[in-house]
């Protein structure tokens, strides 16, 4: 039963580390509950899909399939991220300013809401495909599996609860600091992704790993110990990364950063130039 | 204004993902014909065979049939790799160039039973 809640345990924390930060981040924001929850229970459906024809597409692509598939879903939530942060880098402070104002959620008409329920929906398919299949090969086992199953159901508590636990933490932030640092936070997720898109794309010979293991710090913290799995998913930390995953992480931080910085100085130069017009009228 | 340079990064964040694939395609990572494969299979939760060896640098081809009825996931922290196969079904991940020295890998769902090493020499 352990053994089982463990398993899951691994598999849920990572969409609830993703799912919380996303949450965290539309604080605030009129209608977010709904896209939220239609991210989740979209995630939730593609999840058994994706479990019911695993070995469609694990047998795709002369044996790859699984591969271009995993890489394809994080490609297109780094993406998303990517321009949920650069539209929060031109709009993120107005943001702040009016929720300050009205003291409750207000209504931002072009927030891309949309691109962070696609996020949600694909960690959660990723990830619950993998803890559905393992549950139906448990389920399938016969009787006697019912305390394996109970473990995967705490698995999925477990998860749950951790996520929960950063979500409420992050809400503690004064509005400034929340989005800032869930700002960063969606960064570093978004770079991780795409680093491990990159490892998927090795995995199935559609991309050179540029050379051997750049560096192995598995003894100081192994990916597999609960810290380190968390570190994987929040800011992409590979114990053993090869060259070409580098250049994914680094690329997609110069990227998105890049954007983020040229839409939030034409943001902020426009309102110079604004405040500059108005002293110019009041000096006349 | 805002609204369409948004659009505008998206479409070119969007043209650089699809640079970088067709940069990929056209530098083959894989030359299916002269690499070396080995051929792993999973029985009652085993793998066989659970120990051998394959040539140090040299990028090859890893085939993993499962003859179980229940999934599995292969997963290796030391070789990099992780991959679901369905019960009955096999699945194929492309590995190294390795520096010599002794790989392990094991099944996640079966974590007990399954486990393996390799030795690059």
């Amino acid at each position: 039963m352990l053994a089982t809640l463990i398993i899951v345990f691994r598999e849920v924390l990572e969409a609830a580390l993703i799912v919380s930060i996303v949450a965290a981040a539309t604080k605030g924001v009129a209608g977010r509950g709904r896209w939220l929850t239609a991210g989740i229970v979209g995630g939730l459906a593609g999840a058994s899909l994706v479990a019911v024809f695993a070995s469609a597409i694990s047998n795709s692509v002369e044996g790859t399939g699984q591969e271009i598939f995993n890489a394809s879903v994080l490609f297109l939530a780094v993406i998303m991220l990517g321009w949920h942060n650069v539209w929060m880098g031109s709009h993120g402070r107005q943001l702040a300013t009016e929720m300050k104002e009205v003291g409750h959620d207000v209504t931002v008409g072009t927030k891309p809401l949309y691109a962070l329920a696609i996020v949600v929906g694909a960690a959660v398919m990723r990830e619950g495909s993998e803890v559905v299949l393992f549950l139906n090969g448990i389920a399938s086992g016969g009787v006697g599996n019912m305390s394996m199953l109970a473990g995967g159901l705490l698995g999925i508590v477990a998860g749950g609860a951790l996520g929960l636990a950063l979500y409420f933490g992050l809400l503690r932030l004064s509005l400034n600091m929340l989005f800032r640092v869930t700002g960063w936070m969606i960064l570093l997720l978004a770079a991780g992704m795409a680093a491990q898109g990159a490892k998927f794309l090795v995995q199935g010979g559609f991309l050179p790993p540029m050379g051997g293991f750049m560096w192995n710090t598995s003894w100081l913290l192994s990916e597999n110990s609960l810290i380190g799995q968390t570190l994987h998913t929040l800011v992409g930390y590979t114990a053993r990364p090869l060259p070409v995953q580098a250049i994914f992480y680094v690329g997609t931080l110069v990227i998105i950063g890049g954007l983020m910085k040229i839409v939030g100085d034409g943001v902020s130069n426009k309102a110079k130039a604004q405040r500059a017009a108005a002293g110019q009228v009041a000096g006349d | 204004m805002l609204r369409s340079l948004s659009a505008r990064t998206l479409l070119t964040a969007t043209g650089i993902v699809a640079l970088i694939f067709a940069a990929a395609a056209f530098q083959p990572a894989r030359a299916a014909d002269e690499m070396p494969t080995f051929e792993i299979h999973i029985k009652d939760h085993k793998f066989d065979p659970s120990n051998f060896e394959v040539p140090a640098d040299t990028r090859m081809k890893l085939v993993v049939h499962n003859d179980d009825p229940t999934p599995e996931e292969f997963e290796s922290h030391d070789l990099f790799l992780e991959k679901i196969i369905p019960g009955g079904g096999k699945g194929i991940m492309y590995v190294g160039p390795l520096e010599a020295g002794t790989y392990h890998f094991f099944g996640e769902f079966n974590e007990a039973t399954a486990q393996g090493d390799l030795t690059a020499k």
